[in-house]
């Protein structure tokens, strides 16, 4: 059985590293911040690798079946019987498969941040920041809860807006890290309204209860639940919607992506860390967590997860080439690939064969979270060198930066599909997927891994190759970053070149029974010689200085302008914020009660003065005056008093 | 010779009355309006007078109340002369149109 | 537990500080005095909780019975529940930070720190009283000392404010006042809350009172629309009175609210329920969207509360228990944190001399720790799980969701609604104020927290952390007491 203690531990290294570090850091280990924080993390890597062998190889298989374990369940806040928020921990393949993923990443960029950081003012609060992060991160991976989950959920987000804003004397990290909060929050807002439908469904927040209580199609829950429509559809199917749009925020699907790109102007390594390798994933790990939800109960959102995965991939991949600053390249090739793992989820179907697609998106989860930790490593590396983010100002840096630039072209391979690196194996596995289920997806997939080559090399050989001689002083030539950068980029490039002969589907599948791989070379041609046409493109284009880039770029058109912009998405967000809602409805109200609300308030205090004013006239001090009054008023109440009330 | 019957005397008091309001009402001069005040007051104790005789002869309320009154128009005479002196002291006039200070 | 110590501490306290000599004593004086008055608080908590523990299931513990004026029926009546226990504590953290932070006040030093603890006495009274004619006598307490500290201590357009402020705030007592005396002649007379609470008045009688006495009080919890006290109020009062203000004072309504008009006239609060969350809808998403246009920091905050009360009332108005919990979890966690929120705006304005968003920035270069307490405060403000709000709006949200008919999704829809434009405002002034570069060079040579002003952040931190890390003891102290309320609601 598995140790509760050992594995609440996992989360709680990096919290402890997060408390000491965040109340004492700046005083007490200004200098010494960056190897707590390390030293914790790799405490906590190490119990997660040890959790994922007993996992894998002791306890989990029981008659051929990976068991789901739920272990430590503490009351955290009760609504009323039997809803309450837990605190648990929940063990199955996808879960001890993330905790292995986050803890590594985590631990590849504390190490890089060593090199990268170093110097840096507030460096304790940065390895603080971290540990919130990975902390959230874990919590939520492990969450047993529905709520939970939203809890750790919100806590990536808000370790990511404090780490993109780390900077926060630089104004544009300011905006970036505002919009991120922003429009996640947005998404969460989804998330929540789905999490009370589907939870007062099911009457439960259990994860375990509640896809036991949905999934069941003669259950009265259900019964009820899909007889209650609103809008045409059913209070399921608005539920899972719901919290497919918490998911697509989180994950920067398509329309919510636009916070991704500037979240790059957070420090490299925290790009790898939550904008690539974990947090971003969030949404994949969700829509994977509540499967068979989706997939039994409400297949129709299922169908839009899928079509939103396969048209943010393909959209990001169209983008990413025309972009030039190397993070946000990297950052929409992150969407594209998210979009892959989105819409595997989307094709896929519940149990055995049919659920090749979910087993697909866990591994391209796996090994994208390798190839892309390290792509954004290896762009801080470079950035370090050049001190500038646009690919303009790189070329030919292959020999200053040797070992960057092999690790860069492994992961450059693995990301673009070429055997026998490790993203080969996963978007073959997701293809086959889509081949099976959905072929308009399929064909979306297949452009988009070939635009995916030529993206990736386009970067690569604007990078390392075209110029001969850099145009930047040579002042720092010859020190690529020290040891503690150099190793995490080592140590993920073997990640991405041998991650994919781990038999992934024996280990994680939707019904935990293992599933064989059904690769076979055939099949395989097609994405391959594409990707290699990709490849080759952005050789002729790009691998010496020339200006066929610029002629096709003229060729295209209005379509590349489009492209460039980002198809105006941005433009059109701030429209609708700026215009409409600062506008047309904040205004109005601040207008509406300082004004309306306020002045009726106001009113009446100065009806009153007014209505006093008019009176104190009466009172002149003149004696004559008052005496006729009081004169009339006795003659009025005789007169009343004679002839009225007789 | 016709007696004088209720109906002649309430005539007289209320002619008495309403000279007595005439003059309280337009004369500015205090004294003029103290003495108006002492008219409505007469003309009061003669209605109790002649109703008393008239309608209660057996009784003495109406006398009694008489006395009253011409007791208190003694003090008010007395009370209201001296504030008219002391408003004369302070504004040099009894004119009441000038003793309005205490509006508003 | 004698309860009499926590109306007989202040009473001394403020007596110490009259016949003081200076203004060192005056400060160490109320200091100590609210101190002391903190610990009692919690000393109160651990012994409820222990007869709790005990099974003594009573409705309200530590009971004393005085007549005061037989004739009428006037008692003086005190008793505490768990809504009473939490009200003191939150009241006791709130009073202890404000006297904190109000260490440099120069003029008049005793008159202020009298006022203070004065208006602390009389939310202290209020929260514990069990007689409506007592209840009544210690929220005219809590009114008189606001009007004059934010007439002679305030700034801007303080007589106006202060005017605003004691006229709306004595027009809901008049309110209240009816609703009372109506009480008391329908029901026996009796000003008596236990007693009251187990007499059937008449249902068409309890909807004539219901909205005298639920007005009356949403005056002081700036209930839609008569919030309008509250910007200005708080723009001009002392940074300690906006904190009292926001922190207790508000609080006194949420809880006459609750416990006086909806505990004792259940088919009043039917009847109108319907009415109550309407407006507090508009009130949390309007509050939100006019607070996005706000420029000086205490409007910002001030706005933001009209937002974040609203929350009390619409758990009020869901009449589900798990809503009336999380109504209470709200007060207690808006108090701490808009108390909080208004310390940290005094500090930067007593440093920068400014409340306007657009003239700082950059101010986590120059002021460190106060900057990292107002972001702390802001991100409870948007609901981060961890700190407070999170546990009360997500109750009032699971609560509100029970209900289930399209207008009450509908209205729990708008009010979650907000917490994306309770983001949208925050973010904008954290990124304005604390982060981006230093606008103005005079900021640099600007300092940090000093003592008293560290120590005040910190208490009400930890309160705000207490319940967002662990919100268990607070939940399991306003549950029970929540579940009496909604008994007598649906009649049991």
């Amino acid at each position: 059985m598995p140790n509760a203690t050992t594995i609440a531990l996992i989360p709680l290294l990096p919290l402890a590293g997060f408390l000491l570090l965040g109340l004492f850091g700046q005083k007490l280990f200004k200098k010494s911040a960056g190897l707590i924080g390390t030293a914790l993390l790799l405490a906590a890597t190490i119990l997660a690798l040890y959790t994922a062998y007993e996992y894998f190889f002791v306890y989990g298989k029981v008659d051929g079946v990976y068991q789901k374990f739920v272990l430590l369940q503490l009351t955290w806040l009760e609504f009323y019987k039997g809803v309450s928020i837990d605190m648990g921990i929940i063990i199955d393949p996808i879960s001890v498969m993330m905790l292995v993923v986050v803890t590594f990443i985590s631990l590849m960029v504390h190490i890089y941040s060593l090199g990268y950081m170093k110097g840096e003012k507030r460096f304790s609060t940065y390895y603080s920041f971290l540990g919130l992060f990975t902390f959230s991160m874990l919590g939520l991976v492990l969450a047993s809860n529905i709520f939970q989950m939203y809890i750790f959920w919100e806590g990536v987000g808000v370790s990511s807006f404090l780490l993109i804003g780390f900077y926060y004397d630089k104004p544009s990290a300011v905006a970036a890290c505002k919009k991120a909060f922003i429009v996640t929050r947005f998404a969460d807002l989804g998330f929540l309204i789905g999490i009370l439908v589907l939870s007062y469904s099911a009457g439960t927040l259990d994860i375990g209860t509640l896809i036991q209580r949905l999934t069941s199609p003669e259950s009265n829950v259900v019964k009820t639940a899909t007889a209650y429509s609103f809008l045409g559809a059913s209070a399921l199917t608005w539920g899972a919607a719901l919290v497919f749009i918490g998911g697509a925020g989180k994950s920067a699907m398509f329309p919510l992506h636009i916070w991704l790109p500037d979240a790059m102007e957070g420090p490299t390594p925290v790009s790898a860390l939550i904008h690539a390798a974990t947090m971003v994933v969030a949404g994949v790990y969700l829509v994977a967590r509540l499967f068979p939800v989706f997939s039994i109960t409400t297949p129709g959102v299922l169908e839009i997860v899928g079509w939103v995965g396969a048209l943010s991939a393909i959209l990001a991949a169209v983008i990413a080439c025309t972009q030039t600053d190397i993070k946000r390249v990297l950052a929409y090739s992150t969407m594209s690939q998210i979009g892959f793992m989105m819409f595997a989820l989307g094709v896929s179907k519940y149990g055995g064969e049919a659920g090749s697609g979910y087993t697909a998106s866990m591994f391209h989860l796996f090994t994208h979270a390798m190839f892309k930790a390290l792509l954004f490593l290896g762009a801080g590396a470079v950035i370090h060198y050049v001190h500038s983010n646009d690919i303009k100002d790189m070329g030919g840096l292959r020999k200053y930066l040797p070992i960057t630039h092999i690790t860069f072209l492994i992961a450059c391979l693995a990301i673009a599909g070429i055997p026998p690196f490790a993203g080969f194996f996963s978007k073959e596995e997701i293809l086959h997927a889509a081949y099976q289920n959905n072929m308009a997806v399929y064909w979306i997939a297949l452009i988009t891994s070939g635009l995916t080559a030529f993206y990736m090399f386009r970067l690569y050989f604007s990078i390392f190759w075209n110029k001969e001689t850099p145009t930047f002083a040579k002042a720092t030539a010859g020190k690529e970053g020290g040891f503690a950068m150099m190793l995490p980029l080592v140590l993920l490039g073997v990640g991405a070149a041998a991650a994919g002969f781990i038999p992934f589907g024996e280990f994680v599948s939707i019904d935990g029974k293992p599933l064989v791989s059904k690769i076979n070379l055939v099949f395989s041609i097609a994405p391959v010689a594409l990707g290699l046409t990709g490849i080759m493109a952005a050789l002729w284009l790009y691998k010496k200085q020339n200006n066929r880039s610029a002629r096709l770029a003229a060729s295209l058109g209005g379509f590349y302008k489009a492209a460039y912009h980002k198809f105006y998405i941005d433009e059109i967000y701030l429209f609708i914020t700026k215009k409409i809602i600062f506008n047309l409805i904040a205004r109005p109200a601040a207008w509406f009660d300082r004004n309306v609300v306020d002045g009726l308030v106001n009113l009446t205090g100065t009806s009153i003065q007014a209505a006093s004013e008019g009176i104190k006239k009466v009172q002149s001090g003149k004696v004559q005056q008052y005496a006729i009054y009081f004169l009339t008023g006795v003659i009025v109440l005789a007169a009343l008093f004679i002839y009225i009330w007789k | 010779m016709l007696a004088p019957g209720l109906y002649h005397i309430l005539f007289i008091s209320a002619a008495l009355f309403f000279i007595g309001v005439y003059g309280f009402l337009t004369r500015r001069n205090l004294i003029t309006m103290l003495m108006s005040i002492e008219l409505i007051l007469n003309s009061v104790n003669l209605n109790f007078i002649a109703f008393n005789k008239y309608l209660w002869p057996q009784k003495m309320d109406g006398l009694f109340f008489t006395v009253f009154i011409i007791a208190i128009a003694a003090a008010e005479a007395a009370l209201a002369i001296a504030i008219i002196i002391n408003l004369y002291r302070s504004h040099q006039s009894i004119d009441v149109g000038n003793a309005e200070d205490l509006k508003y | 537990m004698n309860l009499l110590l926590l109306i007989g501490l202040p009473v001394l306290t403020a007596l110490a500080v009259l016949l003081s000599r200076n203004k060192q004593q005056v400060k160490w004086i109320s200091l100590l005095g609210s101190l002391a008055q903190l610990g009692l608080a919690i000393a109160l908590l651990f012994a409820f909780r222990q007869e709790r523990a005990a099974n003594n299931t009573a409705q309200m513990l530590f009971e004393q019975h005085y007549k005061l004026f037989a004739a009428l029926n006037i008692n003086f009546h005190i008793g505490v529940d768990g809504i009473s226990v939490a009200m003191v504590l939150l009241t006791s953290f709130v009073v202890m930070a404000g006297v904190l932070v109000s260490w440099n006040i120069e003029k008049m030093t005793k008159e202020f720190y009298f006022l203070l603890i004065l208006l602390a006495l009389g939310a202290y009274g209020f929260f514990i009283s069990l007689d409506l004619f007592i209840l009544f006598f210690f929220l005219e307490i809590s009114v008189i000392p606001k009007y004059l500290l934010i007439g002679i201590w305030g700034s801007g357009r303080k007589e106006y404010s202060a005017n605003k402020l004691a006229l709306m705030l004595m027009g809901g007592s008049a309110l209240i006042l009816v609703g009372i005396l109506g009480l008391y002649f329908t029901a026996g007379h009796s000003f008596d809350l236990l007693s009251l609470s187990k007499t059937n008045i008449p249902g068409n009688i309890q909807h004539i009172i219901f909205p005298f006495l639920f007005i009356g009080f949403g005056v002081f919890t700036a209930l839609f629309p008569f919030h309008t006290w509250v910007p200005d109020g708080h723009s001009s009062a002392p940074t300690a009175g906006s904190m009292f203000l926001a922190g207790i004072s508000m609080k006194l309504g949420g809880y006459g609210c609750l416990r006086v008009a909806t505990y004792l006239l259940p088919e009043g609060a039917k009847e109108y329920a319907n009415i109550i969350i309407i407006l507090s809808a508009i009130a949390i998403l309007y509050g939100a969207f006019a607070t996005m246009m706000q420029k000086d920091l205490k409007y910002i905050n001030a706005y933001s509360s009209v937002s974040h009360v609203g929350f009390s009332l619409l758990g009020i108005g869901m009449l589900t228990q798990t809503a009336i919990t999380g109504a209470l979890l709200q007060m207690v966690s808006h108090g701490l944190m808009t108390a909080l929120f208004f310390a940290v705006i005094g500090m930067i304005y007593d440093r920068t001399h400014t409340r306007m968003v657009a003239e700082m920035g950059g101010l986590m270069k120059v002021m460190p720790f106060i900057s990292t307490v107002f972001f702390i405060v802001g991100l409870c403000s948007l609901g981060l799980p961890g700190l407070s709000g999170f546990v009360a709006e997500i109750t009032v949200f699971m609560g509100s969701w029970q209900v289930d008919d399209t207008f009450h999704r509908i209205a729990t829809i708008i009010a979650a609604m907000s917490i994306v434009v309770t983001a949208v405002y925050i973010l904008r002034a954290i990124g304005q104020t604390v982060m981006g570069p230093v606008k103005n060079e005079n900021f640099l040579q600007l300092k940090d927290a000093t003592w008293n002003e560290k120590w005040a952040a910190i208490i009400l931190v930890a309160g705000i952390v207490a319940i967002g890390v662990a919100p268990g003891w607070l939940n399991n102290l306003l549950r029970p007491a929540a579940q009496v309320i909604m008994d007598r609601i649906s009649g049991k």
